[in-house]
């Protein structure tokens, strides 16, 4: 069996609407930033296949994947230092305990 | 690999100097002396901003194979910048002396250039990666800055709304990219605008697009996605709220005019001309409405920037080179004035830690002066003549209306009926200072000397920007 590119676009659009949704319904911070790693996983998946598939003989799909992750390590990082830092400060990781400033 | 392109930027090239310069001192400098790294930071950063003035002989260059630009247009938003944040730098040495913040204070100034550098590349930016680095050095150190005080909840909360939905935009926006490099199998500015021109529009472009607005969208707080804003503002230390609301949403809004103009600026009136058009009519709306029931001051000023935001988007709506010179203006002119208004709500908190709208009663009568720079500061984001604000709307609409469709005169006239109903709430803090005859519960204070010369240079902003007429000019001049 051929496989071709939609066999790797669709997981990948699957894959970022699954985070999505679990950000959007979640109430565990640490869940929500496992979401948004599916969605920027998802980023670079189709960026490699259109690379490979689409664009053989050049490399920026891949370079630009290489840097997204280094991006997405960082930013898991700020987000855990923060989320330990709220966790210190209530004693809990649940959004819904962060609406004091609601009003 | 020719070396001499660092030349081309030699903006980003001082303030890594400067960063490295503040981040030794902040390191090294005995304990004793520490409290004066603050001060040494803005002297330092004065010269940065005074250097960029100089005339520069480079003008128009490409660097490392056309990912990097640098011209005259973005040595002056880069130079606009500069200003704010010399502003944001002076008004925040009260707050970064305070017993909490003050062991920490070199750190401060370390995120805000290494941020700014960040906004730099994200101006500069010709090709998507870099753009998306400096997107993210623009977003990361501020989510540092937003937490940064430790022993107050609200920074927490804030901070962990800023980030979860930072990182979220980002995602969204690269996976447009994903789509749009699909489609035109590079990620130059030049060559995907090139392929667009070819291929025109389609729907799978109209995706794209959609994703990359909705992304550079979060940063700016437009309408759909702006519900992060107000917690955010609220919770944040009152000068990187200042930060956020004026330099980081100038710096955004510059790159995304880049952006819609370069790369997308051949599908305009198939693919974004709605778009913005819903989004700016919302955005505009939603924000004044939202801002009338808000009696905490940040809070109020977070949705009035909201609504601020709207109307620089009418720039990018506008398409032509007035367009441009009236969104650099408006940033100018919404610098000085916002900044007015976060100098007058930081130093009342600083000095007795209210920030309700309450509490500005008969401000007037105990301090006079805070009153009056803060009936400016409201004046000019309403846009009453003579004040710099008038003028920076008025050239607005006039680039809006330069476009020319009948669809554009009824977005223009959306947003004037909008500019109607944003001096409804910006009185109503007038009212509150200067006619309201209750007691006033902030007592006679005396401002820090950083606070008040942060004040004078936005009172001076406010007052001469739009009498002097050669700033817009030369704006206007170097658009063309």
């Amino acid at each position: 069996m051929d496989i071709t590119m939609i066999y790797y676009l669709v997981p990948a659009l699957i894959m970022f609407c699954c985070g999505v949704y679990g950000f959007i319904t979640r109430r565990n911070m640490i869940a929500m930033l496992i979401s948004l790693e599916l969605m920027l996983n998802a980023v670079d998946i189709n960026f490699v296949v259109f690379n490979r598939y689409l664009f053989p003989g050049q490399m920026e799909g891949m370079f630009f994947t290489l840097f997204a992750i280094a991006i997405a390590a960082a930013e898991t990082a700020i987000s855990i230092a923060i989320i330990i830092n709220v966790y210190r400060s209530v004693k809990n990781v649940k959004v819904d305990d962060l609406t004091e400033m609601k009003n | 690999m020719d070396y001499t392109q660092f030349l081309a930027m030699k903006q980003e090239i001082w303030l890594l100097i400067a960063f490295i310069f503040v981040f030794l001192l902040d390191t090294f400098m005995p304990k004793k002396d520490q409290d004066k790294v603050g001060v040494i930071c803005c002297l330092l950063f004065g010269l940065l901003t005074l250097r960029g003035f100089c005339p520069t002989v480079l003008g128009d260059q490409l660097a490392f194979g056309g990912m990097y630009e640098t011209s005259t247009v973005i040595v002056n938003i880069k130079n606009i910048l500069n200003i704010g944040v010399l502003i944001v730098m002076i008004q925040g040495l009260r707050w970064s002396a305070q017993d909490m913040v003050k062991i920490r204070r070199g750190e401060f100034y370390e995120l805000l250039l290494a941020t700014l550098f960040g906004m730099y590349l994200m101006i500069s930016a010709r090709h998507f990666l870099l753009f998306v680095i400096g997107l993210e050095t623009a977003s990361l150190p501020l989510a540092a800055m937003v937490a940064f005080d430790k022993h107050r909840y609200e920074s927490h909360e804030a901070a962990v709304k800023y980030v979860l939905t930072a990182v979220f935009s980002s995602a969204v926006f690269m996976m447009g990219l994903s789509y749009v490099y699909g489609l035109t199998g590079s990620l130059y500015f030049s060559n995907i605008a090139t392929a667009l021109t070819a291929q025109g529009s389609s729907w799978l472009l109209i995706v794209a697009l959609a994703f990359v607005i909705a992304g550079i969208g979060f940063k700016l707080s437009l309408v759909p996605f702006h519900l992060w804003t107000a917690d955010v503002y609220q919770g944040a230390p009152t000068p990187v709220t200042s930060y956020l609301s004026v330099i980081s949403k100038g710096a955004a809004a510059f790159a995304f005019l880049v952006i819609l103009w370069q790369v997308f600026g051949s599908v305009y009136s198939q693919a974004w001309e709605w778009m913005m058009y819903a989004l700016i009519i919302l955005t505009i709306t939603v924000g004044n409405l939202f801002a009338i029931r808000q009696r905490n001051m940040k809070r109020f000023l977070a949705f009035s920037s909201i609504s601020q935001a709207g109307y620089i988007m009418l720039g990018i709506e506008a398409m032509n080179p007035m367009g441009l010179s009236a969104l650099m203006f408006y940033i100018l002119v919404y610098i000085f004035s916002n900044l007015a208004a976060f100098g007058v709500i930081g130093a009342i908190e600083n000095a007795t830690g209210k920030v309700y709208m309450q509490d500005y009663n008969g401000l007037y009568k105990t301090n006079p002066r805070l009153a009056f720079t803060m009936m400016l500061a409201m004046f000019s984001l309403a846009g009453i003549p003579p004040f710099a604000g008038f003028f920076s709307k008025f050239f607005i609409f006039t680039g809006a209306i330069n476009q020319g469709s009948i669809a554009i005169y009824v977005l223009v006239l959306i947003a004037l009926i909008n500019t109607i109903i944003s001096l409804y709430y910006y009185l109503l803090v007038v009212k509150a200072m200067f006619i309201s005859d209750e007691e006033s519960t902030v007592a006679k204070f005396n401002s820090s000397m950083s606070e008040r010369v942060a004040m004078w240079i936005c009172v001076a902003g406010i007052l001469c920007l739009g009498i002097v007429s050669c700033v817009y000019n030369h704006l206007l001049a170097i658009a063309a």
